[in-house]
């Protein structure tokens, strides 16, 4: 199998360990993945916020290089940039004019478009499970996890058309194919605050308390993500959250494809594992 | 004891009778009664829900009286109201035909501002603001701290039982704030997106570091998150240096949105 892959920003940066950690996984399991060459920021929040057209744009214009490329299928693992491109062709697919303007702007003409997929949907679905468990090497069944999936990733289910959105299990069903048991809780979806980390942040630290709160009281060791601003939240935020509401989690917030890498064999510092704020190695340590 | 004594007497000479008829009318009081009533009332709510069910399928719900009294049509998921055009106000007008949205859709059931997570830091709830529209208060809403507040989460989108989504109503009327010239309330927040789109356009991928620089020029809060900061920088999590790779092709996108939409 082979995929175009749109990394987007933040896994060139903050969420560095997701980009290496799924490029890892998916060469265990028999992915290629192929970076789409010159991609742009896919305009996220301030896009959306500021301008109609530019926030169909800029992620179409990606779309369009990967069409071009002659691929028909792209993997885009950051939820925030998997929304914005589903939005935007949701968007321009039922209103004609809208893209006969928007392709004007991007200089290119879709053909049949391209299928954007999450990692999530490839390892669950186009994959199959039964592969992963062939693959297992470390176990981790001593380390209970709680999937927090985020706000983006499912919705609006009209566009997103993966996985259940109120209640999603794509991810517990990943974990729990190589034997690490996952957690039923009640903030699966819930909203991080995301991108008012840096302006209005007293709301992300409460938002962030609850989740980890719901976390720690349904017992959980650790959190798995998909999403590099529920990360970045949940963990540069860890300490300040414990500080203001006088509490402790040393939670550590995994990559889920972190936790596939790490029973599937794959060596730990290809998964940049210490590259969290919040130490991960005592959890992981305990489960060993 | 008055009672007992004067009993035997009594029910030996009048009373037989009765104490077998008693029992035999209660019987068919508690027996029955009701199996005879199920016996003529079930055939008759089978027919109904048959009678029910064919309208359904043949989309024949003219003889309903909900739809006879209030026009509204129940043969879809989404109730569509009859609102006369001269009572929608013109700012919900501008809405709808910006956003494709049509606000007066809308009962008032709060499940946007339900689910909302930050409905609590918000100064007019969703539910609210979708009324404020409605009634054409231009500029309570666009002077309004819940227009930035919203994180686009999604929820009120994906739970609304109206399908009003009320996320692409948010982005129509930020968009609005910012080109209308209102002193944003959360200007911070607004800060946030303006120079989020500078440092795309001028890099073509987000370059934090130049993001940091610029939200704290126009904010001025120069110490803010100072320690996360290095903390972050230490873990490599933040790249020291731009690539401007496709920065050409962002700067030239920008300029061709710039001239459509001045138009």
């Amino acid at each position: 199998m082979k995929y175009a892959y749109y990394p987007g920003c933040s896994l060139h940066s903050t969420a560095k360990e997701y980009d290496r950690s799924l490029r890892a996984v998916c060469e265990k399991v028999g992915i290629e993945l192929e970076e789409v060459k010159n991609w742009i920021c896919c305009g996220s929040t301030p896009a959306h916020t500021t301008s109609k057209l530019l926030s169909l744009a800029l992620p179409l214009k990606n779309l369009a290089e990967i069409e071009k490329s002659g691929f028909r299928e792209v993997i885009a693992p950051c939820a925030a940039c998997f929304s914005r491109f589903k939005l935007a062709w949701h968007e321009i697919d039922n209103e004609p004019r809208l893209a006969a303007e928007v392709e004007g702007i991007i200089e290119h003409k879709f053909r049949d478009g391209v299928k954007v997929y999450h990692p999530l949907d490839i390892l669950s679905n186009n994959m199959g499970l039964s592969k992963l468990t062939e693959l297992v090497k470390n176990d981790l069944s001593g380390l209970k996890v709680v999937c927090y999936y985020g706000c983006l990733l499912t919705r609006p289910p009209k566009v997103m058309e993966f996985d259940v959105c109120e209640y999603p299990q794509s991810m517990d069903k990943i974990l729990q194919a190589l034997g690490i048991p996952t957690l039923d809780w009640s903030y699966k979806t819930d909203c991080c605050g995301a991108s008012f980390a840096l302006t209005r942040t007293e709301i992300v630290l409460k938002l962030s308390h609850d989740i980890l709160e719901a976390a720690k009281s349904v017992g959980a060791d650790a959190i798995a993500v998909a999403c590099p601003m529920c990360q970045a939240n949940l963990d540069t935020r860890q300490e300040e959250i414990e500080k203001k509401y006088q509490t402790t989690y040393h939670l550590p917030i995994f990559y889920f494809t972190q936790l596939v890498g790490i029973s599937l064999g794959i060596p730990a510092e290809k998964l940049l594992l210490t590259r969290h704020l919040v130490d991960t190695e005592g959890v992981l340590e305990k489960v060993r | 004891m008055l009672l007992l004594s004067i009993t035997p007497r009594y029910l030996k000479v009048r009373a037989l009778p009765l104490m077998i008829v008693a029992p035999l009318l209660g019987l068919v009081y508690i027996v029955l009664l009701p199996v005879l009533g199920a016996i003529t009332i079930v055939p008759l709510m089978l027919w109904r829900a048959g009678q029910l069910v064919r309208q359904a399928v043949r989309g024949d719900s003219s003889r309903h009286p909900v739809q006879r009294t209030t026009g509204i049509n129940l043969e879809v998921g989404v109730m569509e109201f009859n609102i006369p055009s001269d009572t929608v106000s013109e700012f919900a007008q501008i809405i709808e035909e910006t956003s494709g949205v049509d606000i007066n859709v809308c009962y008032q059931c709060k499940k946007c501002t339900s689910g909302c997570p930050i409905s609590y830091a918000m100064d007019y709830t969703p539910t609210q603001l979708v009324h404020a529209i409605r009634l054409g208060l231009k500029d309570l809403v666009l002077n309004s701290a819940t227009i930035w507040l919203c994180a686009s989460c999604e929820t009120c989108t994906t739970r609304c039982p109206q399908e009003l989504d009320l996320v692409k109503v948010m982005d129509t009327l930020r968009i609005m704030a910012l080109r209308t010239g209102v002193k944003p309330k959360e200007s911070e927040v607004a800060a946030f997106h303006c120079t989020g789109v500078a440092n795309i356009r001028f890099f073509g991928r987000t370059f934090e570091l130049d993001l940091i620089r610029r939200l704290k020029l126009s904010t001025g809060q120069f110490t803010k998150d100072i320690g996360l900061g290095i903390k972050m920088l230490k873990k490599g999590k933040l790249n020291l240096l731009p690539t401007f790779r496709g920065a050409s092709t962002t700067r030239r996108i920008f300029a061709k949105v710039k001239e459509r939409e001045k138009v």
